[in-house]
Formats: structure tokens, C-alpha cells, sequence
């Protein structure tokens, strides 16, 4: 397999060390995430998924251990911008990450700041929007947007930076039903199209199914890890975890465990319906 | 709720007219050379000269005359007073007395003329912000203190600074309108009550709308960090200023009516 686009390496991270308010967010985590991958992390408040992401692109740096990106470490002063523009970040509320007063200037932000000369950003500018499907709205000003149109102007600021990962810190948690699809298929479309490797943090369920990996986090620990298949077949465990599963894959174990023939790990509709109906 | 909605941020009436389309630079260094014509004419025909340039700029920004009076409506009081100031303490040939104030013939004209300069001076400059959009002013600002750098004029953090104000007035208007809706829904009463009860009864709104604002201050640094952001050293512009021959021809113009009515008149 290809080397590891972000890689931790046994990281602890404690806020205010040394005081009483001292809290280990973090705990012994190892986790490789590879170029390409759509990887979803899920977890409670206060579990440490926000603190995880903040780690991807050096905006917090570990405790104890270390992490590369693109073998780069974080807590190398010398390489966060570098580190900064291969991992690009999007956070949960879209009002407080929209710098300029119109979308254009918001989007060639990015750019500016890595000192892109003015020709070129224009055409990152319009590349980014047309990703995101915003290209409509280049000189309204945030404040006329919706939740989900602000939130993917916020992802093409990241697009426009050419970064080769985007991280979201649960970029879905405070849109409606249809901000959240909007945000959702754009980020799909742009880990298949794009092929840029997406971290997606969140708490809703039914975000997950679709990523090629799941992490829970619980506790600031990994404690469960594997194909969204894999981690959602182990019901017991979750519920034990006080984490909710898919709609049907709760409707299969309890089918199963009436002594119904079906199979574990069925997560979505379509696959229940073939096992019911062969 | 309608409290904030007539609220808008600055007066700017888009368009594209000749003034419309000058450099922002042009137009601040116009505007400050119409506020030194105005101090340094002291007759009749300078006013009415720099007034027909005025009346000739607003034509050009093809911006209706009736707006650019409206800005004069907020100026009455003090228009009022500067004009009876001098014309009841202005001493010289009276005109009339009327129990102790006498009104005299220079106190009369000093009056108008004062009155005068005041009124074109705020028409005037409320050109340059009928015509010039927020972040084209603020462009124009940080390249005009851009020079000033080496002395220690920090122009690209002051141009960021209002920028970000710009951006954020309406978001928080909008929460404003929020927090008193939810504050109003427990019983708060905004409205009734003397001065110092009105006063007092703002600290429920804006109590809330502080902390969250420091709270965004703090999401939106991290955020401006995660996007690179590390000040204006190394920073290119989106969108340069162009300075082209019609802003040399319109400062050529201006500086040349300065002079001449200036030291003339």
C-alpha cells in the first residue's frame, strides 16, 4: 500500500497540562489515513474527535508522540505552512470561517495568503466554485447565503489552496436535513472526482455508511476501527458504547436475534431488501 | 422586527459611471484635496466654484442629486448652530438689536459661509462613499498607507481589520435581532421606561452578543491560521488596483482646480 498520507504515531494530547483543569483528550492513538481514502470519524462530545482533526493539519501538536503529513511532522515550526496546505480543514459553523465580504474574494483567500500571484488565483477561484457548484453566488456576500451553500463556500476556500486532504470538523452539525445533503454529496463528489482524501468528523450516524473507513472514537481512544461493515456488525459493542447504529442494521440484529436467517453487517436499505427478498 | 433592517452598511449606490469606475486611491486622494479647497477658500466665488465642482462630480456619478442632499439631514442641528453662533456673536455694523444680541452685517456672512463649507464638505465626501463599494474603499485605504509601512503604519492588518467588520455587521445584527426575540420571549421589555431604564434594559442583549462575539473571534483566527493565514508578508491580491489614465487625468484635474481656486479665491 502507498505510504500514509497522515499518519499518528501514538499520540497523547492533554489540554492545560500541569494545571487542575488538566484533561488527556487524547490517548495512545495510531492511526494511518492514506491518500484517497474517505474516512469517517465518529464519536460523542468530548470524545476527541475535534481534537483529532485538529491534529491533521498542526493547528494543535501532540503531547507525546508525533504526527507526519506526507512525512512531514507538525511540530516542525519550519514546515506548518507547507504541512497547512496539504491538509485543508473545514469547521462546524460556516459563519465564523468566512473571512471576505463577497464569496469570490472569501474563496481567493487561501491563495493569497500562499502568496499566489493575482492571475492565477482567479482561475483557482473559479475552479473551486464550479467544485463545490456555487459559481452562481460569486459576488453575493455570506450573509445571503443558506447554511449549506456558506459551508461549501468554505470547502471551495480549501479547494482553491489545491490541498491533497481536507478534514471536516463536523461540517453537517449545524445545517438542516438539506444542508446536510448538499454538504455531503459535495464532499463524495469531490473524494471520487477529485480524489482528494477526505477526514470526515461527525455524530450522525447515517454520515458514515458511504466512507471506506470508520473510526469511533470513545474517550479520547480508538475503539473501534474498520469498514463501516465491519464496525457496524458489532451491535453489541456500540450499544454498550451508547452509540446508535443505522436504522436498518438495528432492525437486522433484532430480526436476528428472533432467529431470523439474516446475515450481520446490513447497512443500508438496499442491501436488507435483497436478504429479505433473494 | 424592523429595528434593525433600516440599518445598511455604509451608503454605497452601486453603478458604473465614470466616478464608479476610478481608482478608489484617486477618489480618497480627490476627496481630501476637496476638504483642503474648502479650508483654504474664504469667498464668495470659492464657494461657488468648488459647489459647481461638486454639482459636476455628482452628474458625472449619475447618483440622484436628492440622495446626496439627504446626507445633509442628520447635519441640521449643527448646521443651524454654526450659522446662529456667528451670526449673533460676530461683532461689526448691526443690522438689528433685539434686547441684548445684535446681529450684525459679517456676522451674517461669516454665518452663511460657514454654513456653507460645512454643508459642501459633508456632500462632498459622502461622494466618495455613494460611489465607492466597502471593500474597494478598504483596498484603497491599504494601498494609500502602504507606503507608510516603514514608518510603522500597520496598512494590510488595519485594511483586514475592517474587512472582517464588514463581514460580520449583518451576521451580527442578525444575532442581535435573535437574542432580543429570545430575551423578549422571557419577559424582557426593550422599549419602555426612561432613558437610563432603556439603557439598562440593553444589558440582557448585549451581554450574550460580546461573548459570542469573542467566541467567533476565536473560531475565525484558527480558521484564518488553517487557511494560511500569517499576516501580509508574502500576501499577493486577488484583486490589484489599477491605476490607469483616466485617475491620472481626474488627480491632474484635481489637483490643478485646487491650486488655481485655492490660491485665487
Amino acid at each position: 500500500m502507498a505510504e500514509p498520507l497522515i499518519r499518528f504515531e501514538g499520540v497523547h494530547f492533554k489540554y492545560n497540562p500541569g494545571t487542575e483543569r488538566e484533561w488527556a483528550a487524547l490517548q495512545d492513538i495510531s492511526l494511518d489515513i492514506y491518500p484517497g481514502e474517505f474516512v469517517a470519524v465518529l464519536g460523542h462530545n468530548g470524545s476527541g474527535k475535534s481534537t483529532l482533526a485538529k491534529h491533521c493539519n498542526g493547528l494543535l501538536v501532540p503531547s507525546s508522540g508525533r504526527v507526519l503529513v506526507a512525512g512531514l511532522d507538525t511540530k516542525d515550526d519550519a514546515e506548518i505552512w507547507q504541512i497547512r496546505q496539504t491538509v485543508g480543514m473545514v469547521f462546524q459553523n460556516p459563519d465564523n470561517q468566512l473571512v471576505a465580504t463577497t464569496v469570490e474574494e472569501d474563496v481567493a483567500f487561501g491563495p493569497e495568503n500562499l502568496g499566489i500571484p493575482s492571475k492565477e488565483i482567479q482561475a483557482r477561484v473559479d475552479e473551486a466554485l464550479r467544485a463545490v457548484g456555487m459559481e452562481a453566488y460569486r459576488l453575493h456576500s455570506p450573509h445571503q447565503l443558506s447554511g449549506g451553500q456558506k459551508q461549501r463556500v468554505a470547502i471551495a476556500g480549501m479547494i482553491s489552496m489545491r490541498p491533497r486532504c481536507i478534514v471536516l470538523d463536523e461540517p453537517t452539525a449545524m445545517l438542516d436535513p438539506e444542508g446536510r445533503r448538499e454538504v455531503m454529496s459535495t464532499i463524495h463528489r469531490l473524494n471520487k472526482t477529485e480524489k482528494i482524501t477526505i477526514v470526515h468528523i461527525t455524530h450522525h450516524m447515517d454520515e458514515v455508511i458511504n466512507a471506506d473507513r470508520v473510526v469511533i472514537m470513545v474517550d479520547g481512544k480508538i475503539a473501534l476501527h474498520g469498514t463501516p461493515k465491519e464496525v457496524f456488525s458489532q451491535v453489541d459493542l456500540l450499544r454498550r458504547l451508547h452509540l446508535d447504529v443505522p436504522q436498518v442494521t438495528a432492525l437486522s440484529y433484532r430480526l436476528r436475534s428472533r432467529g431470523h436467517g439474516l446475515p450481520e453487517g446490513i447497512i443500508t436499505v438496499n442491501e436488507m431488501v435483497n436478504c429479505l427478498c433473494p | 422586527m424592523a429595528l434593525f433592517k433600516s440599518i445598511t452598511i455604509g451608503q454605497y449606490i452601486p453603478g458604473n459611471s465614470t466616478i464608479h469606475r476610478l481608482d478608489p486611491r484617486t477618489k480618497i486622494i480627490g476627496t481630501v484635496l476637496l476638504i483642503v479647497l474648502l479650508f483654504m477658500v474664504d469667498t464668495f466665488w470659492g464657494y461657488a466654484l468648488a459647489a459647481l465642482a461638486i454639482a459636476a462630480i455628482v452628474h458625472l456619478s449619475e447618483i440622484p442629486p436628492r440622495l446626496v442632499l439627504r446626507g445633509l439631514r442628520p447635519l441640521f442641528v449643527i448646521l443651524l448652530l454654526t450659522v446662529s453662533l456667528h451670526l449673533f456673536m460676530t461683532e461689526g455694523d448691526p443690522i438689528f438689536r433685539f434686547w441684548i444680541v445684535e446681529v450684525t452685517w459679517q456676522g451674517l456672512s461669516r454665518g452663511i459661509m460657514m454654513g456653507v463649507r460645512l454643508a459642501l464638505l459633508v456632500m462632498g465626501t459622502s461622494l466618495l462613499t455613494l460611489t465607492t463599494s466597502p471593500i474597494n474603499l478598504t483596498d484603497g485605504i491599504e494601498g494609500l498607507l502602504k507606503p507608510g509601512k516603514r514608518i510603522g503604519i500597520p496598512a494590510h492588518e488595519l485594511a483586514m481589520m475592517m474587512t472582517i467588520a464588514l463581514r460580520f455587521i449583518p451576521t451580527l445584527l442578525e444575532e442581535a435581532e435573535k437574542i432580543m426575540k429570545a430575551q423578549m420571549a422571557r419577559g424582557a421589555d426593550f422599549q419602555g421606561g426612561g432613558l437610563l431604564q432603556r439603557a439598562k434594559s440593553l444589558i440582557p442583549l448585549l451581554v450574550p452578543l460580546f461573548v459570542n462575539a469573542f467566541r467567533r473571534a476565536d473560531e475565525l483566527a484558527i480558521a484564518m491560521e488553517a487557511r494560511g493565514y500569517r499576516g501580509g508578508e508574502g500576501r499577493t491580491k486577488f484583486k490589484e488596483l489599477h491605476f490607469g489614465r483616466r485617475d491620472a487625468i481626474a488627480l491632474a484635474l484635481a489637483f490643478g482646480f485646487v491650486a488655481v481656486v485655492g490660491l485665487l479665491f
